[in-house]
């Protein structure tokens, strides 16, 4: 089964564990479960944009909110793609989709492959030249694939009726070896593991990544054959690859995306010994679209498994991590500027080691620390951005520096950073937001965005009438505590939970949104549920505005929240009311998974501008100043 | 270094004055190992490399013998003089200077299989002042030597309140200092309008405290125990008018506020604006942020399960002993006994180290202390055997303490009894519940 951009934020929590999957028969229309209609909770389907890949066909979706208004919501599906349905965190429906996907076939392994361009795209690195021209070409070969198959079965029905699931094997065999073909052509390489036996109908995991890794070492045996070459004949740098010769290149997946592979898991145990870090326990049944990702847990800490008085860690990265964990510092502004800190106080407490040199031993020193807090919770971009800046400094240090000038230096560096990249980057944003906000507007924000409740309140110190409507989503509720700020400094507020986003929508005039990372492709990466606001926004023709400090930019290029996200603690899903839990014992039901998304994509199409501590710029700008940002270091 | 371990052993056992009579408390054995071997071991167990031990002068040769042969940390032992009548907060201030950092303080005579982490935890996550271990009170269900009937220990009830999490420490009364009612202040009330509270919870006398206390109890001589006075009193200051107002813990000595701010400040400025970043807090209801703003703030953690006892009463001591071969994976009959084929010694009994026993004695849920002889046809049940005793033929003991070198001569019928050092219980007598 074929997944693009599939994006569904559900409302409630509670709405995690409906399950929604179209019937099997023709899908002209979609027909909600009235179950999930009943419910009473908004839910919508969309299907994200595919840049530049097939004719774009709308077709609509009927969202009920509260059971009060009823708006249509355009849902493109490109042609190209196969309109697939998500059943989200039910295990029955994980099931069901496995079961579609055994009779999809082998189509799955053209998928395979796409995903895992997808997920090299999405890998943090940009896409080489080669790689965007073997996508392309890939793309091209597959229209010309459903072109050919349209004939066929697409008698009278719309091609987005048409069911995937029962694709004629003969497309697929073509579909399959496609790509196969054309690597050959490119690769010098024998590539004779990677075509895949066509007859059987499903591919288990392990066999497609066991693919995958074989098709990996081929192409960097053809890339070392290709080094001897450049190395035979002397030239500049790396050799680029004449245009017609495509190269294909294969980036390396990072771990956090790759917890279904026992190989890297048990790689990364092995990093984690090395360093003395204890391995985060594994917890509970994962929803399986998600396997791939780390499911994390607050029952077991780690600290569980560290002698008491920290000795391989530092007492202030351990409280740190905990911090995290727990949620206790969470946000991205918060995080940033506690592992700053904790950075600080162990610079403070470092000493080098004889015979060793500060700029080394102290980027070593930190390396275990940087696991630990990824082990406590997933490192956020604004954070990788920092430990970046961290380590770069540290290395800058010239080595005939003395210690201490050396690391009151670093101190007042990182003292730079946070005053800079945060608090002064905060004020400039604030005052463009300001512009952005004229008297009796009606403010739309969600959650709690540290950077847009600065701007309201101090849009309010100006003297702005406006009114705020906060709204609000579990499992963490933070909404309540950008409510308090609000109301605290006097800010006219309304709270309303997502579900009710359609309904309160008529009577916004702007939308305010955080960001917890810009992508480079111009995706906004948020707490979940900003995808969905953003959307029902666009839909109401209200300007969506995004407010994000540029140390938040991020090289790394996403379009859809499944491939990268953070899966939270389960168990925050279930709900204690008058000392009763229901789902209390969740883990026991079989057929039940709890699904914990953090975060969410937004495409660009639904930001109209993204306010940065350097101007107003669209979304597409990003990786101008990504660039930029990286010509000034 | 992020925390130090300190074992508090000086005291002498006031409740329970007939077996300390002659054993300093420290070394009362349970389960054939001296008390102040159970805290060590946890301590150990947990990663803890150096300890300092307060002890009396008395117990200091034993004591240094033992954490030398019985564990691997590194001692420092403090004497301080028994009579001096020092409370525990005095001993602390006596060892202001040792202590560089945050304090871990475990009273000698606490036996528990707690998760230590957990307390830790919530000193270490909410940067906490105090933070403290609680447990569920155990009802004690043996008979209990020289007392008649179920008679409860008369110690008094604590009321221990806590807020919705249970984990934050709000309110801390003993029944002795109070004298009708529970009166609770306005400022607890208004900050934490739903308050639990707590009864029949046991304090395990296990502490994390800040460095910055150790200080405030060098400023404030009068407090002279940590659990009696200088505990409530954090307790309390958390909701001091003060302590919210102007950010300072304490309020009456200028001087300790110029020391706290002092304490509290340096890099938590920036802390601060992290935790004022961050979209937590850990109430809701009111306006207030995260802590109500306050900087002083004390936590506990009540263990739901397992085992937690301190042996301060002759009750506890022997449901202790009862217990305290789960602790420790060792044979619970130490290979140097000498025990006849065809006596009779239940598997829920220790014996210590070169015991005799004879023919046709039988030994049943009794823990048996080193060098002890036990003679044909003893009977022993539910007792506790010290060191160096030694049990004449036919005597039927049950259910009583036997200190060390006492000689039980034969035929002698014990029950409920408490046999002093050194004594001698003639023969053929029927001792019963005095």
């Amino acid at each position: 089964m074929n997944i693009k951009t599939g994006k569904q934020s559900n409302m409630l929590g509670s709405t995690r564990y409906t399950a929604f999957r179209p019937a099997k028969a023709e899908l002209d229309r979609i027909s909600l479960p009235a179950a999930i209609l009943n419910s009473g909770h908004g839910t919508s389907f969309q299907s994200g944009s595919n840049a530049g890949c097939g004719t774009e066909e709308p077709c609509a979706v009927w969202v009920v909110a509260k059971g009060r208004s009823f708006i249509q919501l355009p849902v493109r599906a490109s042609a190209g793609e196969s309109l697939a349905f998500f059943a989200f965190s039910n295990m029955a429906a994980a099931a069901e989709a496995k079961e579609l996907n055994d009779n999809s076939g082998a189509q799955d392994e053209t998928d395979s492959k796409k995903n895992e361009i997808l997920r090299a795209r999405n890998d943090g690195m940009e896409l080489s030249k080669e790689e965007k021209q073997r996508l392309r070409k890939e793309k091209k070969q597959q229209k010309k694939n459903k072109k050919d198959d349209k004939g066929q079965p697409d008698n009278g029905m719309g091609k987005k009726d048409k069911k995937p699931l029962t694709a004629p094997s003969a497309q697929v065999t073509t579909q399959v070896q496609q790509p196969v073909v054309t690597q050959k052509a490119l690769s010098a390489s024998p590539v004779s593991e990677a075509p895949a036996p066509v007859d059987r109908p499903a591919k288990s995991k392990a066999e497609l990544r066991a693919e995958r890794r074989a098709r990996q070492e081929a192409d960097r045996a053809s890339k070392q054959a290709k080094k001897g070459e450049s190395a035979a004949q002397p030239s500049v740098g790396k050799t680029k690859a004449p245009p017609n010769e495509l190269q294909p290149v294969v980036k390396r997946l990072p771990e956090h995306i790759q917890a279904d592979d026992p190989e890297v898991v048990k790689k990364l145990a092995k990093k984690l010994e090395k360093q003395q870090i204890p391995v985060r326990l594994d917890y509970g049944y994962k929803v399986s679209l998600f396997s791939h990702l780390h499911q994390y847990s607050r029952k077991a800490p780690l600290t569980q498994q560290m002698s008491i008085p920290s000795t391989v860690i530092h007492p202030s990265i351990v409280r740190l991590g905990l911090q995290y964990s727990q949620g206790i510092v969470a946000g991205s502004n918060a995080r940033s500027i506690a592992l700053l800190h904790a950075f600080k106080q162990v610079i403070r407490d470092y000493s080098t080691p004889p015979n060793e040199e500060l700029s080394r031993d102290l980027v070593n020193k930190l390396k275990p620390y940087i696991s630990f807090l990824n082990q406590c919770r997933p490192l956020s971009a604004s954070m990788g951005n920092a430990i970046k800046f961290i380590k770069k400094e540290i290395s800058n240090i010239p080595s005939q520096c003395k210690e201490e000038e050396a690391k009151s230096r670093l101190q007042a560096s990182i003292d730079n950073y946070i005053e800079v990249k945060i608090n002064l980057a905060a004020e400039a944003i604030t005052k463009f937001a300001i512009e952005k906000i004229s008297n009796d507007d009606v403010i739309l924000v969600y959650g709690c965005s540290s950077l847009v409740n600065h701007i309201l309140c101090d849009a309010f110190k100006k003297e702005r009438k406006f009114r705020v409507v906060v709204v609000d989503s579990r499992p963490r509720l933070e909404g309540r505590e950008a409510l308090r700020r609000l109301v605290k400094m006097g800010i006219h507020c309304t709270y309303v939970l997502i579900s009710a986003v359609s309904y309160i929508l008529p009577e916004v005039s702007k939308v305010f949104l955080g960001a917890h990372a810009l992508l480079a492709n111009g995706y906004v990466m948020s707490r979940v549920g900003t995808s969905q606001i953003a959307l029902v926004a666009k839909a109401y023709n209200v300007p969506v505005l995004v407010c994000c400090e540029t140390y938040k930019f991020c090289e790394r290029v996403q379009t859809d929240s499944f491939v990268s996200n953070e899966l939270d603690d389960p168990d925050e899903l279930t709900v204690t009311r008058n000392g009763r839990t229901q789902l209390k014992h969740w883990q026991s039901f079989h057929m039940l998974g709890l699904l914990n998304l953090v975060y969410d994509v937004t495409p660009p199409d639904f930001v109209d501008l993204v306010i940065t501590e350097l101007g107003m710029i669209p979304c597409t700008s990003v990786p101008v100043v990504l660039r930029v940002k990286n010509v000034d270091q | 270094m992020e925390l130090q371990a300190v074992v508090m052993a000086a005291g002498g056992g006031s409740r329970m004055m007939d077996l300390t009579y002659s054993i300093p408390k420290p070394l009362l054995p349970i389960g054939n190992k001296p008390l102040i071997w159970y805290p060590l071991s946890l301590l150990e167990r947990v990663g803890f490399e150096e300890v300092i031990v307060i002890t009396t002068k008395e117990a200091q040769k034993e004591v240094q013998k033992l954490l030398l042969t019985e564990t691997k940390l590194k001692p420092d032992i403090v004497c301080v003089q028994e009579d001096a009548d020092m409370g525990t907060a005095d001993a602390l201030r006596h060892i202001q200077q040792k202590i560089k950092t945050d304090v871990l303080v475990v009273s000698c005579d606490l036996i528990t299989d707690a998760a230590l982490h957990e307390v830790v935890d919530l000193f270490r996550v909410h940067n906490a002042t105090l933070s403290m271990l609680m447990s569920k009170a155990h009802e004690f269900t043996e008979t209990v030597p020289g007392q008649k009937g179920k008679k409860k220990a008369g110690e008094q009830r604590d009321f221990v309140g806590v807020d919705d999490s249970g984990k934050r420490l709000l309110f801390m009364a003993n029944e002795a200092d109070l004298d009708e009612d529970l009166v609770i202040r306005k400022s607890i009330m208004r900050r934490h309008p739903r308050m639990h509270i707590k009864t029949g919870l046991v304090d395990a006398h296990l502490y994390c405290l800040k460095r910055s206390v150790i200080d405030f109890l060098a400023e404030n001589k009068s407090i002279s125990s940590i659990r009696g006075e200088l505990v409530p009193c954090l307790v309390r200051k958390q909701f001091s008018k003060f302590s919210s107002l102007q950010k300072n813990k304490e309020e009456p000595n200028q001087n300790m506020k110029k020391k706290d701010n002092h304490i509290a400040s340096a890099d938590d400025d920036l802390l601060e604006l992290a935790l004022n970043r961050s979209c937590w807090n850990d109430h809701r209801g009111d306006m207030c942020g995260a802590y109500h703003g306050g900087k002083l703030r004390c936590y506990v953690h009540i263990m739901e399960e397992g085992m937690c006892y301190r042996v301060n009463t002759l009750a506890a001591y022997i449901e202790a002993n009862r217990l305290a071969s789960k602790l420790f994976e060792e044979p619970a009959i130490h290979p140097s006994a000498v025990i006849s084929e065809r006596s009779v010694v239940g598997s829920d009994s220790i014996i210590g180290t070169y015991c005799q026993i004879a023919e046709k004695a039988s030994v049943k849920r009794s823990t048996i202390g080193a060098s002890t002889t036990i003679k044909e046809k003893a009977k022993i049940t539910n007792s506790i055997i010290m060191n160096g005793v030694t049990i004449e033929e036919g005597c039927n003991i049950q259910g009583s303490v036997i200190c060390s070198h006492a000689t039980i001569c034969r035929g002698a019928d014990i029950k409920y009894c408490l046999v002093g050092n050194s004594q001698r219980v003639e023969a053929e007598g029927d001792q019963r519940l005095p």
